[in-house]
């Protein structure tokens, strides 16, 4: 296995603002495809000048080489956070352009190298990438077969490429290799007409399960992650934190921190870094800083959040509507009210946030752990006072985003300590500081009242989502009178409603919101006296969520019965980022202890052209286990501005004990255009074990996590 | 107080002169350069920093590196013999037991004192003993399969 990430292009250090010319010339020879994703960002010649790449033109975000020795370098701002793309975007292009998986190279998230991109998030590599790498790698092979055409001195239509060699059809001994025909050349092409791509019939590498490229590297320790960047004279920063968000720092005595050996207290307002070459040696100067600050006392917390939130919600904004509310409600045997709610949840990646920064007379070099290499440079400049063309961004392996590292703080906190201390400095956040500068998934209420028929068919549904956004929440069953409502529509409250930061937290919004609707739904089917499976069934006319809720059920075994029924299972359904998904859960619970244990999960989806089914059901497998813990555990607690849990042993995030057994269905529709898969699968979680909780005890939980306490409390109730 | 401490890192004896408090992860990090080792939380909280110090397997984040005077350290980096990788590293990467990565060689370091001590360790006792290693990727049903698939061809396929 090879590593084909390449971060390190040949000399970090080297001056490598560079005009297009002389880029194309220091990458040696070679075709150069240049293409774009999805729509080009940047309109304005003035947010073209500012955002573009230097030496890079900006008509295009990515592009593709065939260099020398015939090797395929794509060059891409997206980044690698264990999703998978430096594997599943090489099998396109390997396939495209008909080499093996190992002569291709990516080369990510190096905002001198590569294009601008908005970032890595929203589950859009596969969707929006890969067409478009597909049809670049497409359109190159043409390039290279009319280069080969007229080497060979034969028809390109009597040509055949195999393993990054042209040949003729009839005697494969008239040939030439990608090596061959590039060398020496100099070829720019801009992708313009759409070329033909290859038929899922013709697929090598594509739509095989392919293990990881980066594996090896990450297996042998030898994988550079941001805090592994270590550079000569580099300094580590440990920063000054107030206790809680929204404090005052009131006064400050630094002279104990500074009596430490070897150590630089710097300071700029209440900015304030003790420096030293270790950064543990670092963390005792900074616990050697006398403090005092003011704390505020807004009475909030984790459990007046929810009538905090509703006081401030701004007015509603329609996302879907149809029918007659009022009608609907006269054709209603039986309404259904009910309230949900969800709390803070943390990103908490294993890697905390982590920059190192290096400035070098009015350049500087970074390296961080961002989902959003472009804004960090964006960042950087405007705390430098640089042109941004000055600052290069490097994103070396980030240890998980799952959103969370789309802001960049602690880059702008390394640029401020380099440029304050004249050192480079690495920015390592601890634990701590990871559960506090968290952009936490916003804590959201969902209100829905509905009803349904004497025949069980969902009569009419009128739905408010308060701060989650409204992503996730349109109504993929049939409903004749329906309003969706979302109040806030973005994961970003407005300033005064959450006390911290909020962002989005893989698949943002949509695990709210299908917690909700499909506890809700259960609950209408429920009230109906008919089996859950078969009254998503009655109730959808979607032929694709019919088909993958019916494959859940089928693989599941399912036997219809109206819950509760004592046997734990639980199905959900949603829909995200294109992709359908349907889970059916089998639960125990402990009525003493009100203990959880999820003993199985079967998760059907339908995600289109799937690239690498290994990586979809890697990433499948992923989410279940990532979304057993906002259901039944993962929670920020809080008090004025203080945020309470600070490392893994309050925030609990799901451990190997809690592993049900996993078994995953991928429908084959290799017709259909690729949707995401990164977040799908966690949407479905917090309802798949609500409704197992509630079929096997009768218990219904309105509010996640679905924590022990909360379970007990609902089973008293009765 | 500095102190020279002498010990085995990954076959060859190292020295380092060194306040003796301070925690062996560091050392290895910065001092030594040995980055496969990482930090996760700094508190024994989720083995992202996990070496072996004769043959058991110790968070590094919360060892003194007075407590490894004389022993024997093992990191990441030096459990592949020249560049053959060892079973657990080839199990690892066959059954795609990772996804960031970044947990990785805690699981990898915690899973070779667990197999070393029980080479005939069942499932229910590697997910017991790999318990309080954290991977927020949820990489956990491929990590198991790994730590198994590696456990036979220790044994030598048995
Ligand atoms: S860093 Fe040592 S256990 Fe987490
Ligand atoms: S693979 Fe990312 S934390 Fe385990």
């Amino acid at each position: 296995m090879k590593e084909n990430l390449k971060f390190e292009p040949p000399e970090l250090t080297a001056d490598l603002r560079i005009s297009r010319r002389e880029f194309v010339k220091t990458t040696g020879s070679g075709i150069f495809l240049f293409f774009t994703i999805g729509e080009l960002p940047f309109l304005q010649q003035e947010v073209e000048g500012r955002r573009a790449s230097p030496g890079l033109p900006s008509d295009f975000n990515a592009f593709l080489k065939i260099g020398e020795g015939g090797r395929v370098s794509c060059y891409t701002g997206k980044i690698e956070m264990g999703q998978g793309p430096i594997t599943s975007l090489a099998q396109e292009l390997a396939d495209e352009l008909d080499v093996s998986l190992d002569a291709v190279d990516m080369v990510m998230g190096d905002t001198d190298l590569c294009p601008w991109d908005m970032g890595t998030f929203g589950s859009m590599t596969t969707r929006l990438f890969g067409p478009a790498l597909r049809t670049a790698g497409a359109q190159a092979r043409q390039v290279l077969l009319e280069l080969a055409s007229e080497n060979l001195k034969i028809p390109v239509s009597n040509l055949t490429i195999e393993n990054g060699v042209v040949f003729d059809k009839t005697s494969s001994q008239h040939r030439v290799s990608y090596g061959q025909l590039t060398q020496g050349k100099k070829i720019e092409r801009h992708l313009t007409q759409p070329a033909v791509t290859k038929k899922p019939s013709e697929f090598k590498v594509m739509g095989k399960p392919t293990l990881r490229s980066d594996a090896r590297a990450k297996v042998t320790g030898s994988a550079k992650y941001a805090g592994d960047i270590q550079l000569p004279g580099m300094v580590f920063a440990k920063l000054l934190r107030p206790p809680a968000h929204g404090a005052k720092l009131l006064d400050v005595d630094l002279s104990e921190a500074k009596k430490v050996q070897g150590v630089q207290i710097i300071q700029q307002g209440d900015f304030i870094a003790a420096l030293h070459k270790y950064p543990d040696v670092a963390e005792i100067a900074l616990s050697k800083i006398k403090a005092k600050f003011d704390k505020p006392q807004s009475g909030i917390n984790d459990s007046t959040i929810f009538d905090h939130l509703l006081k401030v919600a701004p007015e509603g904004r329609i996302v879907a509507q149809g029918g007659n509310l009022q009608e609907g409600e006269r054709a209603a045997a039986a309404i259904v009210g009910e309230t949900y709610f969800d709390g803070y949840k943390s990103h908490a990646p294993i890697e905390p946030h982590t920059a190192v920064v290096k400035i070098e007379g009015n350049k500087a070099t970074v390296w961080a752990s961002t989902q959003t290499p472009f804004g960090a440079k964006d960042e950087v400049a405007k705390e430098l006072g640089f042109p941004p063309e000055n600052v290069r961004v490097i994103t070396p392996f980030v240890g998980g985003g799952f959103g969370g590292k789309s802001r960049n703080l602690q880059v702008v906190e390394a640029a401020r300590c380099a440029k304050l201390s004249g050192k480079p400095v690495q920015v390592a956040w601890s634990r701590r500081e990871e559960f506090f500068f968290d952009s936490f998934r916003p804590a959201a209420i969902v209100k829905i009242r509905s009803g349904m028929t004497s025949g069980g068919k969902i009569a009419f549904w009128d739905y408010h989502v308060y701060f989650a956004g409204e992503r996730g929440s349109q109504l993929f069953y049939d409903v004749p009178h329906h309003s969706t409502v979302a109040h806030n529509s973005s994961w970003v409250g407005d300033p005064g409603s959450h006390p911290f930061a909020t962002g989005p937290w893989r698949a943002p919004g949509n695990n709210t919101n299908t917690f909700a609707r499909e506890c809700h739904i259960d609950t209408m089917a429920a009230k109906s006296g008919i089996d859950p499976v078969g009254f998503r069934l009655r109730n959808l006319t979607d032929a694709k969520m019919k088909r993958v809720l019916q494959a859940a059920a089928d693989k599941f075994g399912w036997k219809p019965a109206k819950a509760p029924s004592g046997r734990g299972y639980g199905v959900a359904c949603g829909i995200d980022a294109g992709t359908y998904v349907a889970a059916i859960a089998e639960v125990d619970v402990d009525r003493i202890t009100g203990q959880v244990k999820t003993k199985r999960v079967v998760c059907a989806q339908d995600m289109g052209l799937v690239i690498n089914p290994e990586g979809a059901t890697i990433q499948m497998e992923g989410c279940i286990t990532m979304g057993l813990g906002y259901s039944l555990r993962e929670d920020i607690r809080f008090k004025d501005g203080e945020i309470l849990d600070v490392n893994f042993d309050t925030y609990e995030i799901p451990r190997f004990s809690w592993l049900p057994k996993i078994e995953t269905v991928i429908l084959d529709s290799k017709d259909d255009p690729s949707q995401g898969g990164g977040e799908p699968a966690i949407v479905v979680m917090g309802a798949v074990v609500g409704n197992a909780v509630y079929d096997a005890v009768g218990a219904r939980l309105h509010q996640m996590p679905m924590s022990p306490e909360r379970i007990k409390e609902a089973l008293n109730r009765g | 107080m500095e102190e020279k401490i002498q010990f085995k890192l990954n076959g060859k004896q190292t020295s380092v002169t060194v306040d003796s408090e301070r925690m062996l992860l560091w050392v290895l990090r910065t001092d030594l350069g040995l980055t496969g080792t990482k930090y996760g939380c700094g508190q024994s909280q989720c083995g992202a920093c996990t070496v072996l110090v004769n043959n058991e397997a110790v968070r590094s984040c919360m060892t003194p590196v007075s407590e490894v005077r004389g022993k024997d350290v093992v990191t990441i980096e030096g459990l592949a013999v020249n560049a053959t990788l060892h079973p657990l590293q080839k199990a690892f990467m066959e059954s795609d037991a990772l996804q960031c990565g970044y947990c990785t060689p805690g699981m990898i370091m915690n899973a070779y004192a667990v197999l070393r001590k029980n080479p005939r360790a069942s499932p229910a006792d590697i997910l017991l003993e790999m318990e309080d290693n954290l991977c927020r990727c949820g990489a956990h049903t491929r990590i198991i399969q790994a730590i198994q698939n590696a456990a036979v061809e220790m044994r030598g396929g048995s």
